[in-house]
């Protein structure tokens, strides 16, 4: 990997106990922990199917895999309440499991089903549910990240005491729409946590060849709260999203977290994955800092699993994935019928509809 | 009925929809304490606080999709475009994610934003703020688009916009904000789609939206007094939903059709309505449809000349005597 050492950065030492001694994960309950454990594996075992269903051209288009980088949906989306709300990139998979979405739908939308989240129409990219708060899903760079910032103003606005999380990658932040959400955020005081999920690369550019600087300290001119942390261990993500979360929900200030984490596959897919990086990085990273692992091994120290039972929950994941894979194959495609429904809320609420005129050309 | 500006109905549709809703907000650029920079939100401030009028920095893809994700989550933002121009900054924003969020949702999102302010040349600032992107923004399906030409349309259509559940894009014009019209006090709404014809006629008619409109029915007045030519006008006032019946219905009556817009020629909204007409009324045509746009290049600075690049009256004049030769 391409980034510096936790020795030179300013990302804080760990507690001596570990973060889970820290108050969101001391508080946390025998179940609760694992619940943590289990999305991280859902999330897994989803994108390794979604995978072979890529392989198998059961899949069109981009298929961006979050394998490597589930610590951070799973921590962060677990510590949300019912005003909370999160909006993401296109690597938006594992937040989707995250925020409680079942694998059927998600599934049937990789596979263009009617089914579908989206109903086949927004595809891997476009994943939303917004009675979880999950607001997508957004397709190009930087783009949903203002969406994050109004999420935040609406919630300020109608005085709703929650928080917006905006994910965002790494090769994000030198989008001016990024900028332009900061300072509008940091201007009116709005409770959005912009998380950065830095693995790295943004596509086939490292981090040093691509941005100038410390990620999130960028925050600093706008005055804007910052932190840095590890991703691969999801006590130490729950430990440091939590400081920011209170500091939205209760002070509606907004914050900056850099959360360092990998993936293991490429860009998408599709994209070659051998030209920038070589495969030991990959490895080292996998032997060493696995965040399924490094938990699983936390949960087992901790008395909290066994290896018996994380077995279990794994089988049942892969089942699972196997079971919405098989639902997104009997499934139907939407129909051509289909394609012009979902454009206008007038045209599909007719009863309500008060324009007049056309709105479908041919 | 009073007589007001077409900025005063425009700030009256304001004022009504926010006293209406407490989920309308109005944001942009100047638009509370300096009082708009075009004046049209003067004086909101004072009546209805920061919170409902609030001023932006210039950020407009910053703004804009700040509004689009308040919208997302049940606000009615009014965003302020200090010039439609500037839109090309937000692009993004406005035509990938307000056009495409409830889509790519499979209809699970909403996005109930206006954006408006004023979209048009004639006023000698250049090419890069005299774009008219009616066309370019119509071209994407989940968005509406508005361009009055009267105090009367703007105030009810732009009434009917902010309470419109899709985004609508709502295109002013600087060279209008003086004009004065008659405006009911009681309360009404335009709906979104429904054309109006400005002035009836027997030999020809003259399709036209926004200021093109008022151009042309100067045109029609000379027409008819000095050439005997009974023109008659049809005003769009909506682009997408477009008012197909009333334009089909005037060109089967008249038999001949100028399509006249400040817009550039190229995939302009003449061009989608010359479609509609030989595709639908073929038959009906005594003559080609011909058409009046702005003269094809950039928009040109030259005080003088620019007026004769945008369609004056004297140039819809000359087109509608060679339609009727």
């Amino acid at each position: 990997m391409t980034k510096k050492s936790s020795a030179t950065d300013d990302k804080p030492d760990a507690p001596a106990a570990g973060y889970g001694s820290a108050p969101a994960n001391a508080s946390l309950t025998r179940e609760q922990k694992i619940e943590c454990f289990r999305i991280m594996v859902r999330i897994r075992r989803f994108e390794e199917r979604s995978l072979r269903a890529y392989q198998a051209k059961k899949i069109g288009g981009f298929l961006h895999l979050y394998i490597g980088q589930e610590a951070v949906a799973a921590g962060c989306c677990s510590l949300m309440g019912k005003d909370d709300h999160v909006i993401t990139a296109y690597r938006d998979h594992g937040h989707a499991i995250a925020v409680g979405m079942e694998m059927k739908p998600l599934m049937a939308e990789l596979y263009g089903k009617a089914t579908g989240c989206s109903k086949g129409k927004g595809g891997s990219m476009h994943f939303f549910d917004p009675s979880r708060n999950y607001w997508g899903g957004h397709g190009i760079v930087g783009g949903q990240v203002p969406l994050g910032a109004g999420i935040a103003y609406a919630l300020k606005y109608k005085g709703v005491k929650g928080a917006c999380m905006a994910f965002m990658g790494d090769g994000a932040v030198n989008q001016g729409a990024v900028h332009e959400a900061y300072n509008l955020a940091a201007l009116w005081q709005l409770p959005v946590i912009f998380v950065i999920e830095n693995n790295g690369y943004s596509m086939g550019t490292s981090q040093a060849r691509s941005s100038a600087g410390e990620l999130a300290r960028r925050g600093e001119g706008y005055g804007i709260a910052w932190g840095v942390c590890d991703g691969h261990d999801l006590y130490e993500v729950r430990a440091t999203m939590d400081k920011f979360l209170k500091l939205a929900r209760e002070e509606s200030k907004p914050a900056i977290v850099e959360v360092r984490t990998y993936r293991y596959r490429g860009h998408s897919v599709a994209d070659p994955d051998n030209t920038y990086r070589a495969k030991l990085e990959i490895e080292e990273y996998r032997k060493t800092k696995d965040p399924i692992q490094v938990f699983q091994n936390l949960l087992i120290a901790e008395g909290v699993l066994d290896e018996a039972q994380a077995g279990k929950i794994d089988a049942e994941a892969r089942a699972e994935a196997d079971t919405s894979a098989e639902f997104a194959e009997a499934s139907p495609y939407p129909t051509v019928e289909d394609i012009t429904k979902d454009v206008y809320w007038e045209v599909d609420n007719p009863a309500e509809k008060k324009s007049q005129g056309r709105l479908f050309f041919d | 009925m009073p007589l007001i500006t077409y900025r005063e109905a425009i700030r009256h549709a304001l004022a009504e929809e926010l006293q209406r809703d407490p989920n309308v907000v109005v944001l942009g650029e100047e638009v509370a304490q300096f009082n708009g920079a075009y004046k049209v939100t003067e004086g909101l401030l004072e009546k209805f606080g920061p919170k409902r009028i609030v001023d932006t920095p210039i950020s407009e893809a910053g703004f804009i999709g700040m509004g689009i994700g308040a919208s997302m989550l049940g606000l009615r933002p009014v965003m302020e475009l200090m010039f439609w121009s500037f839109y090309s900054v937000a692009f993004d924003q406005i035509l990938n994610n307000a056009a495409n969020v409830r889509y790519m949702s499979g209809g699970l999102i909403n996005c109930p934003i206006v954006i408006r302010g004023p979209a048009n040349g004639g006023t000698n600032v250049g090419a890069t703020h005299s774009h008219t992107p009616e066309n370019i923004c119509a071209n994407h399906p989940g968005v509406k688009v508005v361009c009055p030409a009267t105090a009367y349309d703007a105030k009810g259509l732009l009434k009917s916009a902010i309470r419109d559940n899709d985004p609508v894009f709502f295109m002013e014009n600087t060279i209008l904000y003086g004009d004065k019209g008659e405006v009911p006090e009681e309360e009404y709404l335009i709906p979104l789609g429904l054309a109006d014809i400005k002035r009836a006629g027997a030999d020809l008619t003259i399709v036209a939206h926004g200021r093109a409109v008022i151009n042309s029915l100067a045109a029609a007045e000379l027409l008819q007094k000095e050439h005997d030519i009974s023109v008659e006008v049809v005003d769009l006032r909506s682009i997408r939903p477009l008012d197909e019946e009333t334009v089909l219905a005037s060109v089967r009556k008249t038999h001949r059709v100028l399509l006249v817009e400040e817009n550039k020629p190229f995939c302009g909204v003449g061009a989608q309505l010359a479609y509609l007409i030989q595709d639908q009324a073929f038959d009906d045509l005594d003559a080609p449809i011909k058409r009046v746009s702005a003269i094809d290049a950039p928009a040109i600075y030259s005080p003088p000349l620019e007026a004769e690049q945008l369609p004056s009256p004297q140039r819809i004049l000359k087109a509608a005597i060679a339609l009727l030769d």
